[in-house]
């Protein structure tokens, strides 16, 4: 019965996943999965295949093998209109913030919502791209382009595309990386608040353990493309292992 | 009589033989490697084509983005057309102009001139230009949207790439680069007549008279109707290239570079098939 309740909290979940470039094995039959409102941290160093494991979550990247069922959907198995309507459930922040260069940031934020929220009328969608540009503490930015903007604002503001269509889960890929200790902790603040206001799951990829203490609800340890450890943000600090100790001990 | 050569014993050494068969193998082993990425690539190249094509005819059409991309390739385009189209014309009746004078047959001059700009000289040279300025323009574009992950970002918020940066700006090219063409051909013309009135004077109904007194409806519609498949060529070479851009900020560079001298070929390519097609039917 418990096993079942919590089979049905689960958003996401990953059994065996591999996946390679090149003969190079990146994925080695990683599991794991995502509850649902849960904040997973996935820590590991570079090149132990963070990135990759989200991108095959969306299948921007197919997995060589194994499973990943989100929402209950085996995303490897989905057509590319089922795909696209499982898609508009999940909000990606990119590294780069990869917000659209020729666009103003009204027109970044309009870019998703009017193919997604096909429903809202004008008004409706100025109102909301208005709210959610506030939310983020950007209002005064609508009609500057990305260039612009600074490297924080621009993160800001590639978030505040990704909630603007109400994702029920979201990925975020390094969040805080390149950005000063302020800033990064204002990103952290507002992952958390986004987790609150819009009731999101969240897998947040990341090697800074600064945002992992303040985002964090369980984390993962990732090592040559399997989990090294998992446990709460205490369990990492109290290990007497070696590789989790350097890695703390190095990134505080 | 005739002395026989003395054989002497040759001993074979198996250490150099096998150094020279390992080296004919890692050979052959590079050369498949290569061909296979040869192959690979034309497979690419046939997908995103069939990709592209499927999604031109499916729901959807983004027609904001056409007409944003009708107005960067066709107008923005505008300038650099007017200045080529009117330097064709001026030194192709400067260059012309002692030949034929030598035969006395001046008065050929503007309908050899207009019969070579608008059959040849224009599509190609436009053609030409278009593919250094659109074709590195949309190469760049794309390439540095794929290197900057913005690409991806459209996927994931569930919009088709290839249907928003590739169909757009296959089909904005398709169909401005034929009007250029013709307002390249026109403005030609015009600096032809400029260039004979530097040493005459003739007056532009005269000159516009003799100039289509030789030119008739199937010398246009050949060349026009080529066009378009220039056009086509342009966009997607353009697009192909950038959307396959490696991840490295140097693939931009690359994208862009090579998206000019494939487009460029295939101009010529084309122009080829199109002369070959009308020589046959004509």
């Amino acid at each position: 019965m418990q096993e079942s309740t919590k089979k049905n909290n689960l958003v996401i979940e990953i059994c065996n996943l591999s996946k390679g470039f090149d003969n190079q094995l990146v994925l080695k039959n990683l599991s794991l999965n995502l509850m649902d409102g849960e904040n997973l941290v996935v820590l590991g160093k570079s090149g132990s295949g963070k990135s990759v494991l989200i991108k095959c979550i969306v299948r921007l990247l197919n997995a060589d093998q194994g499973s990943i069922h989100v929402l209950g959907k085996n995303v490897n198995e989905l057509r590319s209109k089922e795909l696209a309507k499982l898609r508009e459930k999940i909000g990606f922040l990119f590294q780069s913030g990869a917000l659209y260069d020729s666009m103003t940031i009204k027109q970044n934020l309009e870019f998703p919502l009017i193919r997604i929220k096909k429903k809202l009328t004008k008004k409706e969608r100025d109102e909301k791209i208005e709210e959610v540009l506030v939310n983020v503490g950007l209002g005064e930015t609508l009609d500057q382009m990305p260039s612009e903007l600074s490297g924080g604002m621009r993160k800001r503001a590639s978030l505040a595309r990704t909630i603007i269509v109400d994702p029920m889960i979201m990925l975020y890929d390094e969040p805080t990386t390149g950005l000063d200790p302020v800033t990064s902790n204002g990103i952290s603040t507002l992952i958390n608040d986004v987790q609150k206001k819009y009731k999101t799951s969240s897998i947040i990829i990341t090697h800074d353990i600064e945002c992992a203490r303040a985002t964090a609800d369980r984390i993962i340890m990732l090592k040559d493309g399997d989990v090294y450890m998992e446990g709460s943000i205490d369990d990492f600090e109290n290990s007497t292992d070696e590789l989790i100790q350097s890695f703390f001990k190095e990134k505080t | 009589m005739k002395k026989f050569a003395s054989f002497k014993k040759v001993t074979i050494n198996t250490h150099i033989v096998k150094k020279h068969v390992i080296r004919l193998g890692e050979k052959t082993y590079k050369k498949t490697q290569d061909a296979n990425v040869f192959f690979l690539g034309i497979g690419d190249f046939v997908l995103f084509f069939w990709e592209t094509v499927k999604e031109t005819f499916s729901l959807g059409f983004e027609f904001k983005e056409f007409l944003r991309q009708c107005y960067l390739i066709g107008y923005k385009t505008l300038p650099l057309i007017s200045v080529t189209g009117l330097i064709m014309g001026m030194v192709l009746t400067i260059q012309s102009r002692p030949v034929l004078a030598d035969f006395g047959a001046v008065s050929l001059l503007p309908g050899m001139v207009a019969a070579s700009i608008i059959r040849e000289m224009g599509p190609v040279i436009t053609a030409l230009i278009c593919a250094g300025k659109i074709g590195s323009g949309i190469g760049a574009e794309l390439g540095s949207m794929k290197v900057s992950e913005q690409i991806d970002a459209m996927e994931v918020s569930s919009t088709h790439p290839i249907r928003f940066l590739v169909v757009t700006r296959v089909l904005a090219a398709t169909l401005m680069i034929p009007i250029l063409v013709m307002y390249a051909d026109a403005l030609g013309i015009l600096g032809s007549w400029a260039a004979i009135n530097i040493k005459g004077s003739v007056s532009f109904v005269l000159f516009f008279h003799q100039a289509f007194r030789v030119i008739d409806f199937m010398d246009f519609l050949p060349a026009v109707i080529k066009t378009f498949f220039f056009g086509a060529a342009i966009g997607f070479v353009g697009c192909y290239k950038g959307y396959t851009a490696g991840r490295g900020t140097e693939s931009v560079g690359k994208a862009a570079n090579s998206a000019v001298v494939l487009a460029s070929l295939l101009v010529i390519i084309i122009d080829l098939i199109a002369v070959q097609i009308t020589d046959m039917l004509l």
